[in-house]
Protein backbone atom coordinates (compact mmCIF):
# COMPACT_ATOMS: atom_id res chain seq x y z
CA UNK A 1 0.00 0.00 0.00
CA UNK A 2 1.47 3.31 -1.13
CA UNK A 3 2.03 6.07 1.76
CA UNK A 4 -0.77 8.62 1.45
CA UNK A 5 -0.79 11.90 3.15
CA UNK A 6 -4.16 13.51 3.70
CA UNK A 7 -4.85 17.58 4.21
CA UNK A 8 -8.14 18.61 6.26
CA UNK A 9 -8.86 21.43 5.26
CA UNK A 10 -11.32 23.85 7.82
CA UNK A 11 -12.66 27.44 8.09
CA UNK A 12 -11.73 28.10 11.53
CA UNK A 13 -9.11 28.09 13.88
CA UNK A 14 -11.64 26.55 16.59
CA UNK A 15 -12.52 23.93 14.14
CA UNK A 16 -9.30 23.18 13.36
CA UNK A 17 -8.29 22.25 17.04
CA UNK A 18 -11.21 20.06 17.22
CA UNK A 19 -10.22 17.90 14.10
CA UNK A 20 -6.69 17.95 15.71
CA UNK A 21 -8.01 16.93 18.93
CA UNK A 22 -9.71 14.38 17.61
CA UNK A 23 -7.28 12.81 15.77
CA UNK A 24 -4.91 13.11 18.34
CA UNK A 25 -7.29 11.35 21.21
CA UNK A 26 -7.91 8.09 18.67
CA UNK A 27 -3.74 8.07 18.80
CA UNK A 28 -3.31 9.26 15.34
CA UNK A 29 -0.04 11.51 15.04
CA UNK A 30 -0.64 14.56 13.24
CA UNK A 31 2.42 15.79 11.21
CA UNK A 32 1.88 19.50 11.01
CA UNK A 33 -1.01 22.51 10.46
CA UNK A 34 -0.95 25.09 8.09
CA UNK A 35 -2.81 28.04 9.16
CA UNK A 36 -2.80 31.86 7.85
CA UNK A 37 -1.66 33.09 11.17
CA UNK A 38 -0.41 31.86 14.29
CA UNK A 39 -2.92 29.49 16.34
CA UNK A 40 -3.22 29.65 19.81
CA UNK A 41 -3.54 26.42 21.74
CA UNK A 42 -2.90 24.23 18.72
CA UNK A 43 0.76 23.68 19.82
CA UNK A 44 0.29 21.11 22.93
CA UNK A 45 -2.56 19.47 20.94
CA UNK A 46 -0.30 18.26 18.12
CA UNK A 47 2.20 18.00 20.63
CA UNK A 48 5.03 20.28 19.17
CA UNK A 49 7.95 20.44 21.16
CA UNK A 50 9.03 23.76 23.20
CA UNK A 51 10.96 25.95 20.75
CA UNK A 52 14.82 26.09 22.09
CA UNK A 53 14.91 29.51 20.02
CA UNK A 54 15.39 31.66 23.45
CA UNK A 55 18.40 28.92 24.47
CA UNK A 56 19.89 29.90 20.99
CA UNK A 57 19.08 33.50 21.43
CA UNK A 58 21.01 33.39 24.54
CA UNK A 59 23.95 31.78 22.67
CA UNK A 60 24.30 34.11 20.44
CA UNK A 61 24.20 36.63 22.53
CA UNK A 62 26.65 35.34 24.65
CA UNK A 63 28.21 35.21 21.81
CA UNK A 64 28.67 39.43 20.90
CA UNK A 65 29.38 40.12 24.38
CA UNK A 66 32.48 37.89 24.04
CA UNK A 67 33.15 39.46 20.58
CA UNK A 68 32.43 42.50 21.43
CA UNK A 69 34.66 42.44 24.47
CA UNK A 70 37.69 41.36 22.94
CA UNK A 71 37.53 43.59 19.82
CA UNK A 72 37.09 46.88 21.93
CA UNK A 73 40.22 45.43 24.45
CA UNK A 74 42.02 44.64 21.06
CA UNK A 75 41.35 47.62 19.46
CA UNK A 76 41.36 50.83 22.05
CA UNK A 77 43.92 48.67 25.05
CA UNK A 78 45.82 46.42 23.22
CA UNK A 79 46.66 47.38 20.13
CA UNK A 80 46.15 51.35 19.35
CA UNK A 81 44.93 52.98 22.97
CA UNK A 82 43.63 56.44 22.49
CA UNK A 83 43.41 58.99 24.71
CA UNK A 84 40.06 60.58 24.93
CA UNK A 85 38.95 63.00 27.49
CA UNK A 86 41.97 61.53 29.59
CA UNK A 87 39.98 58.57 30.16
CA UNK A 88 42.58 55.75 31.41
CA UNK A 89 43.18 53.51 28.52
CA UNK A 90 45.21 51.01 29.48
CA UNK A 91 42.89 48.78 31.23
CA UNK A 92 39.75 47.24 30.02
CA UNK A 93 38.51 47.33 33.53
CA UNK A 94 39.51 50.95 34.52
CA UNK A 95 37.94 52.00 31.57
CA UNK A 96 35.04 49.68 31.24
CA UNK A 97 31.78 52.65 31.68
CA UNK A 98 32.52 54.03 28.11
CA UNK A 99 32.35 50.35 26.08
CA UNK A 100 29.61 49.13 27.72
CA UNK A 101 27.21 50.73 25.23
CA UNK A 102 29.36 48.74 22.51
CA UNK A 103 29.14 45.44 23.95
CA UNK A 104 25.58 46.16 25.14
CA UNK A 105 24.97 46.97 21.67
CA UNK A 106 26.84 44.40 19.57
CA UNK A 107 25.22 41.72 22.13
CA UNK A 108 21.77 42.96 21.26
CA UNK A 109 22.98 42.78 17.46
CA UNK A 110 23.98 39.25 17.25
CA UNK A 111 21.12 38.09 19.40
CA UNK A 112 18.60 39.63 17.60
CA UNK A 113 20.05 38.97 14.18
CA UNK A 114 21.28 34.75 14.59
CA UNK A 115 17.64 34.30 16.17
CA UNK A 116 15.70 35.72 13.16
CA UNK A 117 18.33 33.57 10.55
CA UNK A 118 18.13 30.88 12.81
CA UNK A 119 14.41 31.22 12.92
CA UNK A 120 14.20 31.53 9.35
CA UNK A 121 16.44 28.60 8.45
CA UNK A 122 15.18 26.13 11.18
CA UNK A 123 11.61 27.11 9.14
CA UNK A 124 13.16 26.45 5.71
CA UNK A 125 11.54 29.93 5.09
CA UNK A 126 14.69 32.18 3.89
CA UNK A 127 14.14 34.11 1.82
CA UNK A 128 14.01 32.14 -1.70
CA UNK A 129 12.98 29.33 -0.84
CA UNK A 130 10.56 27.36 -2.03
CA UNK A 131 7.09 27.52 -0.47
CA UNK A 132 6.22 24.35 1.86
CA UNK A 133 2.65 24.85 2.30
CA UNK A 134 0.39 22.09 0.53
CA UNK A 135 -2.03 24.52 -0.10
CA UNK A 136 -1.71 28.32 -1.21
CA UNK A 137 -5.06 28.91 0.67
CA UNK A 138 -3.32 28.48 3.90
CA UNK A 139 -2.12 31.78 3.50
CA UNK A 140 -5.43 33.33 3.06
CA UNK A 141 -8.51 31.78 5.25
CA UNK A 142 -8.01 28.26 5.49
CA UNK A 143 -6.36 26.13 7.96
CA UNK A 144 -5.46 22.81 7.45
CA UNK A 145 -4.04 19.35 9.15
CA UNK A 146 -1.57 17.24 7.86
CA UNK A 147 -1.58 13.85 8.72
CA UNK A 148 0.52 10.98 7.06
CA UNK A 149 -0.55 7.24 6.85
CA UNK A 150 3.68 6.39 6.77
CA UNK A 151 3.16 7.66 10.38
CA UNK A 152 0.28 6.00 11.18
CA UNK A 153 0.99 2.04 10.60
CA UNK A 154 -2.33 1.48 12.58
CA UNK A 155 -4.87 3.21 10.95
CA UNK A 156 -5.67 3.09 7.55
CA UNK A 157 -6.59 6.02 5.40
CA UNK A 158 -10.02 5.58 5.57
CA UNK A 159 -10.40 5.40 9.09
CA UNK A 160 -8.64 8.68 8.99
CA UNK A 161 -11.11 10.94 6.89
CA UNK A 162 -14.09 9.03 8.35
CA UNK A 163 -12.85 10.22 11.69
CA UNK A 164 -12.12 13.51 10.12
CA UNK A 165 -15.59 13.64 8.89
CA UNK A 166 -17.13 13.77 11.95
CA UNK A 167 -15.67 17.04 12.72
CA UNK A 168 -16.63 20.34 10.72
CA UNK A 169 -14.19 20.01 8.35
CA UNK A 170 -14.47 21.82 4.90
CA UNK A 171 -12.81 19.50 2.54
CA UNK A 172 -10.33 16.93 2.15
CA UNK A 173 -7.79 15.76 0.19
CA UNK A 174 -5.33 13.02 -0.37
CA UNK A 175 -2.41 13.00 -2.09
CA UNK A 176 0.24 9.57 -2.67
CA UNK A 177 3.63 10.68 -1.69
CA UNK B 1 -14.71 35.77 45.50
CA UNK B 2 -14.65 38.37 48.23
CA UNK B 3 -10.77 38.53 49.64
CA UNK B 4 -10.86 38.08 53.74
CA UNK B 5 -7.68 38.99 55.82
CA UNK B 6 -6.55 35.67 57.49
CA UNK B 7 -6.09 35.98 60.67
CA UNK B 8 -2.54 35.13 60.01
CA UNK B 9 -2.32 38.03 57.93
CA UNK B 10 -3.66 40.37 60.35
CA UNK B 11 -1.24 39.26 62.87
CA UNK B 12 1.60 39.17 61.00
CA UNK B 13 1.10 42.99 59.39
CA UNK B 14 0.07 44.37 62.92
CA UNK B 15 3.09 42.30 64.04
CA UNK B 16 5.69 44.32 61.50
CA UNK B 17 4.41 47.78 62.42
CA UNK B 18 5.07 46.82 66.31
CA UNK B 19 8.45 45.54 65.36
CA UNK B 20 9.17 48.72 63.20
CA UNK B 21 7.54 50.93 65.64
CA UNK B 22 10.13 49.85 68.44
CA UNK B 23 13.04 49.27 66.63
CA UNK B 24 12.29 52.78 64.39
CA UNK B 25 11.61 54.12 68.28
CA UNK B 26 14.88 53.15 69.47
CA UNK B 27 17.10 54.27 66.35
CA UNK B 28 15.30 57.84 67.20
CA UNK B 29 15.92 57.77 70.81
CA UNK B 30 19.91 56.88 69.42
CA UNK B 31 19.78 59.83 66.90
CA UNK B 32 22.43 62.25 68.09
CA UNK B 33 22.14 64.40 64.37
CA UNK B 34 21.47 67.85 64.69
CA UNK B 35 17.70 68.26 64.15
CA UNK B 36 17.55 64.96 64.35
CA UNK B 37 18.16 65.13 60.61
CA UNK B 38 18.78 61.71 60.59
CA UNK B 39 15.39 60.91 61.23
CA UNK B 40 14.00 63.06 58.81
CA UNK B 41 15.94 61.69 56.39
CA UNK B 42 14.98 57.96 56.94
CA UNK B 43 11.11 59.22 56.73
CA UNK B 44 11.80 60.77 53.66
CA UNK B 45 13.08 57.64 52.27
CA UNK B 46 11.13 55.24 53.28
CA UNK B 47 7.75 57.96 52.60
CA UNK B 48 9.32 58.26 49.07
CA UNK B 49 9.99 54.81 48.48
CA UNK B 50 6.15 53.48 49.26
CA UNK B 51 4.40 56.33 48.00
CA UNK B 52 6.54 55.61 44.45
CA UNK B 53 5.06 51.88 44.79
CA UNK B 54 1.47 53.12 44.88
CA UNK B 55 2.44 55.95 42.08
CA UNK B 56 3.77 53.40 39.88
CA UNK B 57 0.77 51.12 40.53
CA UNK B 58 -1.30 54.22 39.56
CA UNK B 59 0.80 54.58 36.64
CA UNK B 60 0.72 50.78 35.37
CA UNK B 61 -3.14 50.84 36.01
CA UNK B 62 -3.71 54.08 33.56
CA UNK B 63 -1.04 52.62 31.55
CA UNK B 64 -3.56 49.26 31.07
CA UNK B 65 -6.33 51.48 30.69
CA UNK B 66 -5.10 53.76 28.09
CA UNK B 67 -3.79 50.90 26.22
CA UNK B 68 -6.81 48.79 26.52
CA UNK B 69 -4.67 45.76 27.49
CA UNK B 70 -6.90 42.30 27.89
CA UNK B 71 -4.55 40.18 29.76
CA UNK B 72 -4.46 42.62 33.01
CA UNK B 73 -8.07 42.96 33.54
CA UNK B 74 -7.78 39.77 35.93
CA UNK B 75 -5.63 41.15 38.30
CA UNK B 76 -6.72 45.04 37.90
CA UNK B 77 -8.31 44.66 41.55
CA UNK B 78 -4.99 44.38 43.27
CA UNK B 79 -3.47 47.69 41.67
CA UNK B 80 -6.49 49.19 42.95
CA UNK B 81 -5.56 48.23 46.41
CA UNK B 82 -1.71 49.11 46.03
CA UNK B 83 -3.19 52.45 44.90
CA UNK B 84 -4.91 52.53 48.18
CA UNK B 85 -1.90 53.42 50.23
CA UNK B 86 -1.26 56.99 47.95
CA UNK B 87 -2.47 59.35 50.68
CA UNK B 88 -0.62 58.02 53.42
CA UNK B 89 2.39 58.23 51.40
CA UNK B 90 1.64 61.51 50.16
CA UNK B 91 0.53 62.34 53.50
CA UNK B 92 4.45 61.47 54.94
CA UNK B 93 5.71 63.32 52.10
CA UNK B 94 3.71 66.62 53.02
CA UNK B 95 5.12 66.17 56.76
CA UNK B 96 8.43 65.71 55.50
CA UNK B 97 8.53 68.48 53.25
CA UNK B 98 6.83 71.07 55.53
CA UNK B 99 9.02 70.19 58.65
CA UNK B 100 11.77 71.32 56.08
CA UNK B 101 9.97 74.33 55.16
CA UNK B 102 9.48 74.94 58.65
CA UNK B 103 13.38 74.47 59.23
CA UNK B 104 12.86 71.75 61.82
CA UNK B 105 15.78 69.64 59.55
CA UNK B 106 18.42 71.01 56.64
CA UNK B 107 17.44 68.07 54.30
CA UNK B 108 16.53 70.75 51.78
CA UNK B 109 18.94 72.99 51.56
CA UNK B 110 17.76 75.60 49.21
CA UNK B 111 14.92 76.58 51.64
CA UNK B 112 17.63 78.52 53.75
CA UNK B 113 16.16 82.42 52.88
CA UNK B 114 19.62 83.57 53.74
CA UNK B 115 21.30 81.83 50.69
CA UNK B 116 19.47 84.45 48.44
CA UNK B 117 20.37 87.31 50.27
CA UNK B 118 23.02 89.37 48.30
CA UNK B 119 24.42 90.99 51.29
CA UNK B 120 24.17 87.62 53.28
CA UNK B 121 27.96 85.62 53.82
CA UNK B 122 25.95 82.87 53.24
CA UNK B 123 25.21 84.53 49.59
CA UNK B 124 24.82 81.41 46.90
CA UNK B 125 24.89 82.85 43.49
CA UNK B 126 24.04 79.31 41.75
CA UNK B 127 21.64 79.16 44.05
CA UNK B 128 20.14 82.36 43.81
CA UNK B 129 19.81 81.80 39.98
CA UNK B 130 17.72 78.76 40.39
CA UNK B 131 15.29 80.60 42.66
CA UNK B 132 12.92 81.66 40.12
CA UNK B 133 12.09 77.47 40.41
CA UNK B 134 12.82 76.80 43.84
CA UNK B 135 11.49 78.51 46.21
CA UNK B 136 8.82 77.83 48.56
CA UNK B 137 5.79 79.26 47.13
CA UNK B 138 6.25 77.64 43.97
CA UNK B 139 7.48 74.60 45.39
CA UNK B 140 4.38 74.19 47.43
CA UNK B 141 2.21 74.67 44.68
CA UNK B 142 3.78 71.96 42.40
CA UNK B 143 3.77 69.50 45.60
CA UNK B 144 -0.06 69.76 45.90
CA UNK B 145 -0.89 69.55 42.29
CA UNK B 146 1.19 66.64 41.95
CA UNK B 147 -0.33 64.54 45.35
CA UNK B 148 -3.78 65.99 44.38
CA UNK B 149 -3.67 64.87 40.98
CA UNK B 150 -2.67 61.36 41.74
CA UNK B 151 -4.97 61.11 44.62
CA UNK B 152 -7.93 62.42 42.38
CA UNK B 153 -7.43 60.03 39.42
CA UNK B 154 -6.46 57.12 41.39
CA UNK B 155 -10.09 58.23 43.51
CA UNK B 156 -11.70 58.40 40.05
CA UNK B 157 -10.42 54.71 38.50
CA UNK B 158 -11.34 53.07 41.81
CA UNK B 159 -14.61 54.06 41.75
CA UNK B 160 -15.37 53.76 37.77
CA UNK B 161 -13.90 50.41 38.26
CA UNK B 162 -16.48 49.34 41.34
CA UNK B 163 -19.10 50.96 39.33
CA UNK B 164 -18.55 48.80 36.21
CA UNK B 165 -19.02 45.47 38.45
CA UNK B 166 -22.82 46.44 38.08
CA UNK B 167 -22.89 47.70 34.36
CA UNK B 168 -23.49 45.58 30.78
CA UNK B 169 -24.23 46.08 27.50
CA UNK B 170 -23.50 49.34 26.49
CA UNK B 171 -23.26 51.52 29.20
CA UNK B 172 -20.63 49.44 30.54
CA UNK B 173 -18.80 49.63 27.28
CA UNK B 174 -19.45 53.70 27.73
CA UNK B 175 -17.81 53.64 31.17
CA UNK B 176 -14.70 51.71 29.83
CA UNK B 177 -14.19 54.01 27.14
CA UNK B 178 -14.33 56.59 29.48
CA UNK B 179 -11.92 55.32 31.52
CA UNK B 180 -9.45 54.65 28.67
CA UNK B 181 -9.57 58.29 28.17
CA UNK B 182 -9.00 59.41 31.21
CA UNK B 183 -5.81 56.49 31.93
CA UNK B 184 -4.77 58.57 28.64
CA UNK B 185 -4.97 61.86 30.52
CA UNK B 186 -3.47 60.92 33.40
CA UNK B 187 -0.09 59.75 31.51
CA UNK B 188 0.13 63.23 30.33
CA UNK B 189 -0.42 64.46 33.68
CA UNK B 190 2.14 61.72 34.81
CA UNK B 191 4.89 62.16 32.01
CA UNK B 192 5.99 65.78 33.32
CA UNK B 193 4.67 64.94 37.17
CA UNK B 194 6.71 61.78 37.54
CA UNK B 195 9.95 64.04 36.51
CA UNK B 196 9.10 67.06 38.25
CA UNK B 197 8.94 65.26 41.57
CA UNK B 198 11.93 63.30 41.28
CA UNK B 199 13.54 66.73 40.93
CA UNK B 200 11.50 68.41 43.46
CA UNK B 201 11.42 65.79 46.73
CA UNK B 202 14.64 64.07 45.50
CA UNK B 203 17.28 66.24 43.14
CA UNK B 204 16.72 69.21 45.02
CA UNK B 205 18.14 67.21 47.67
CA UNK B 206 21.74 68.07 46.20
CA UNK B 207 20.40 71.36 44.99
CA UNK B 208 23.78 72.13 43.70
CA UNK B 209 23.80 69.22 41.35
CA UNK B 210 21.55 68.52 38.52
CA UNK B 211 21.18 65.30 35.94
CA UNK B 212 18.55 65.51 33.31
CA UNK B 213 17.44 61.90 33.53
CA UNK B 214 17.31 61.61 37.15
CA UNK B 215 13.53 61.94 36.83
CA UNK B 216 13.39 58.60 34.21
CA UNK B 217 15.60 56.94 36.77
CA UNK B 218 13.59 57.40 39.72
CA UNK B 219 10.33 56.63 37.96
CA UNK B 220 11.33 53.52 36.53
CA UNK B 221 12.70 52.31 40.59
CA UNK B 222 8.68 53.17 41.54
CA UNK B 223 7.68 51.50 38.57
CA UNK B 224 9.46 48.47 38.98
CA UNK B 225 8.46 48.57 42.89
CA UNK B 226 5.53 48.88 42.19
CA UNK B 227 5.18 45.36 39.80
CA UNK B 228 6.83 43.53 42.40
CA UNK B 229 4.64 44.42 45.18
CA UNK B 230 1.61 43.58 42.84
CA UNK B 231 2.91 39.82 41.34
CA UNK B 232 3.73 38.97 45.20
CA UNK B 233 0.32 40.06 46.04
CA UNK B 234 -0.66 38.05 43.17
CA UNK B 235 1.11 34.97 43.73
CA UNK B 236 0.03 35.15 47.75
CA UNK B 237 -4.41 35.81 46.76
CA UNK B 238 -3.30 32.67 44.44
CA UNK B 239 -1.84 30.42 46.68
CA UNK B 240 -4.89 31.28 49.31
CA UNK B 241 -7.01 30.54 46.59
CA UNK B 242 -8.42 33.87 45.18
CA UNK B 243 -8.21 34.82 42.22
CA UNK B 244 -9.18 30.97 40.84
CA UNK B 245 -9.27 32.38 37.37
CA UNK B 246 -4.92 33.80 37.00
CA UNK B 247 -3.23 31.09 35.42
CA UNK B 248 -0.06 30.66 34.69
CA UNK B 249 0.73 33.40 31.42
CA UNK B 250 -0.59 36.15 33.82
CA UNK B 251 2.55 35.41 36.06
CA UNK B 252 4.43 35.04 33.14
CA UNK B 253 3.48 38.21 32.02
CA UNK B 254 4.16 39.96 35.57
CA UNK B 255 7.31 38.20 35.99
CA UNK B 256 7.91 39.93 32.16
CA UNK B 257 7.06 43.13 33.22
CA UNK B 258 9.42 43.17 36.82
CA UNK B 259 12.32 41.54 34.54
CA UNK B 260 11.63 44.30 31.90
CA UNK B 261 11.34 47.06 34.32
CA UNK B 262 14.49 46.05 36.53
CA UNK B 263 16.53 46.58 32.69
CA UNK B 264 14.90 50.02 32.17
CA UNK B 265 16.11 50.95 35.77
CA UNK B 266 19.51 49.23 34.82
CA UNK B 267 19.78 51.12 31.73
CA UNK B 268 19.05 54.25 33.53
CA UNK B 269 21.06 54.25 36.14
CA UNK B 270 23.87 53.05 33.61
CA UNK B 271 23.25 56.34 31.07
CA UNK B 272 23.38 58.64 33.81
CA UNK B 273 26.62 57.62 35.51
CA UNK B 274 28.26 56.72 32.26
CA UNK B 275 27.41 60.49 30.89
CA UNK B 276 28.47 62.10 34.04
CA UNK B 277 31.60 59.83 34.34
CA UNK B 278 32.51 60.25 30.85
CA UNK B 279 32.19 64.14 30.70
CA UNK B 280 33.49 64.71 34.12
CA UNK B 281 32.43 67.93 34.69
CA UNK B 282 33.09 69.28 38.66
CA UNK B 283 29.75 70.40 39.10
CA UNK B 284 28.16 66.86 37.94
CA UNK B 285 30.73 64.26 39.63
CA UNK B 286 29.95 65.45 42.81
CA UNK B 287 26.69 63.39 43.38
CA UNK B 288 28.73 59.83 42.51
CA UNK B 289 31.80 61.33 43.59
CA UNK B 290 30.22 61.72 47.28
CA UNK B 291 28.51 57.83 46.62
CA UNK B 292 31.71 56.29 45.36
CA UNK B 293 34.43 57.94 48.20
CA UNK B 294 31.76 57.62 50.94
CA UNK B 295 29.57 54.29 50.20
CA UNK B 296 31.45 52.28 47.70
CA UNK B 297 29.85 48.70 48.84
CA UNK B 298 26.32 50.02 49.27
CA UNK B 299 26.30 51.69 46.04
CA UNK B 300 27.69 48.86 44.12
CA UNK B 301 25.77 46.09 45.65
CA UNK B 302 22.25 47.87 45.08
CA UNK B 303 23.26 48.35 41.30
CA UNK B 304 24.24 44.32 41.30
CA UNK B 305 20.84 43.58 43.30
CA UNK B 306 18.97 45.39 40.78
CA UNK B 307 20.48 44.36 37.83
CA UNK B 308 21.80 41.32 37.45
CA UNK B 309 20.13 38.92 39.91
CA UNK B 310 17.04 39.89 37.74
CA UNK B 311 18.99 39.77 34.65
CA UNK B 312 20.43 36.39 35.77
CA UNK B 313 17.72 34.57 37.65
CA UNK B 314 14.77 36.09 35.88
CA UNK B 315 16.05 35.63 32.51
CA UNK B 316 14.47 31.93 31.85
CA UNK B 317 10.84 30.97 30.92
CA UNK B 318 10.71 28.56 34.00
CA UNK B 319 12.08 31.05 36.68
CA UNK B 320 8.87 33.32 35.70
CA UNK B 321 6.26 30.16 35.96
CA UNK B 322 7.92 29.48 39.30
CA UNK B 323 6.00 30.53 42.16
CA UNK B 324 8.63 29.96 44.88
CA UNK B 325 11.43 31.26 43.06
CA UNK B 326 9.76 34.62 41.55
CA UNK B 327 8.86 35.26 45.20
CA UNK B 328 11.82 35.00 46.30
CA UNK B 329 13.80 37.32 43.35
CA UNK B 330 11.00 39.14 44.09
CA UNK B 331 11.90 40.28 47.38
CA UNK B 332 15.55 40.65 47.03
CA UNK B 333 14.77 43.37 44.21
CA UNK B 334 12.06 45.01 46.57
CA UNK B 335 14.93 45.48 49.07
CA UNK B 336 17.38 45.96 46.56
CA UNK B 337 15.04 49.30 45.27
CA UNK B 338 14.77 50.34 48.25
CA UNK B 339 18.31 50.70 49.19
CA UNK B 340 18.35 52.30 46.07
CA UNK B 341 16.14 55.29 47.27
CA UNK B 342 18.55 54.92 50.30
CA UNK B 343 21.35 55.96 48.05
CA UNK B 344 19.67 58.87 46.61
CA UNK B 345 18.78 60.79 49.36
CA UNK B 346 21.03 59.62 52.31
CA UNK B 347 24.45 60.56 50.77
CA UNK B 348 22.71 64.44 50.66
CA UNK B 349 20.02 64.55 53.60
CA UNK B 350 22.45 62.81 56.26
CA UNK B 351 25.60 63.41 54.73
CA UNK B 352 28.07 62.51 57.94
CA UNK B 353 25.59 61.12 60.02
CA UNK B 354 25.23 58.50 57.35
CA UNK B 355 28.35 57.30 57.65
CA UNK B 356 27.57 54.13 59.53
CA UNK B 357 25.34 52.97 56.23
CA UNK B 358 21.94 51.28 56.60
CA UNK B 359 21.10 51.51 60.40
CA UNK B 360 18.18 49.83 62.81
CA UNK B 361 16.39 53.34 62.18
CA UNK B 362 16.25 52.49 58.61
CA UNK B 363 15.42 48.75 58.97
CA UNK B 364 12.83 49.73 61.21
CA UNK B 365 11.28 52.28 59.72
CA UNK B 366 11.30 50.05 56.33
CA UNK B 367 9.29 46.93 58.45
CA UNK B 368 6.69 49.45 59.90
CA UNK B 369 6.13 50.96 56.45
CA UNK B 370 5.90 47.21 55.25
CA UNK B 371 3.43 46.55 57.29
CA UNK B 372 1.37 49.31 56.97
CA UNK B 373 1.13 49.27 53.58
CA UNK B 374 0.05 45.16 54.11
CA UNK B 375 -2.56 46.39 55.88
CA UNK B 376 -3.72 49.30 53.68
CA UNK B 377 -3.85 47.05 50.77
CA UNK B 378 -5.28 44.14 52.21
CA UNK B 379 -8.04 46.29 53.58
CA UNK B 380 -8.94 48.12 50.47
CA UNK B 381 -8.54 44.41 48.34
CA UNK B 382 -11.47 43.03 51.06
CA UNK B 383 -13.77 46.24 50.25
CA UNK B 384 -14.72 44.93 46.56
CA UNK B 385 -14.90 41.54 44.93
CA UNK B 386 -11.08 40.34 44.14
CA UNK B 387 -11.97 39.61 40.19
CA UNK B 388 -13.92 42.22 38.21
CA UNK B 389 -17.26 41.35 37.78
CA UNK B 390 -17.73 42.88 34.34
CA UNK B 391 -15.19 44.45 32.02
CA UNK B 392 -15.36 44.29 28.56
CA UNK B 393 -11.77 42.45 28.57
CA UNK B 394 -12.80 39.97 31.27
CA UNK B 395 -13.48 37.06 29.10
CA UNK B 396 -10.19 37.60 26.88
CA UNK B 397 -8.13 37.99 29.81
CA UNK B 398 -9.50 34.63 31.61
CA UNK B 399 -8.26 32.76 28.30
CA UNK B 400 -4.95 34.32 28.15
CA UNK B 401 -2.22 32.40 26.94
CA UNK B 402 1.33 32.94 25.79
Amino acid sequence: MANKVIYAVYEDPEQLKEGARTLVTSGIRVKDVFSPFPVHGIDPIIGVKRTRLGIAAFMFGITGTVLATFGIWYFNIFDWPMNIGGKPSFHLYQNIPAFIPVIFEFTVLCAAHGMAITYLIRNKTLPGMPARNPDPRTTDDKFIIEVRTGDNHGHSSDEITGLLRTTPVFEINERQY
Amino acid sequence: MNFTISKRARTLSMALIAVGAIATVYGVVGDHSEHHQRTWSALLVNGFFFLGISLGALFFYALQNATETAWSVLVKRVFEGIMAFLPIGAGVMVLVLAAGSMHLHHIYHWMDASLYDVNDPNYDEAMAGKQAFLNLPFYWIRTIAYLAVFILFARWFRKKSLEMDGLTGDSLLKTHLLTYRRGALFLVFFAVFSSTLAWDWLMSIDAHWFSTLFGWYVFSGMWVSAMITGVVLVLYLKRKGYLPQVNNSHIHDMGKWVFAVSFLWSYLYFSQFMLIWFANIPEEVTYFKLRIDEHPILLWTTFFINFAIPMVLLMSRDAKRNPRFLIGVCAVIFFGHWLDVNMIVMPGAAGHDFHHGIELLDLGMFVMFLGILITTVFRALARAPLTPVNHPYLEESVHHQI
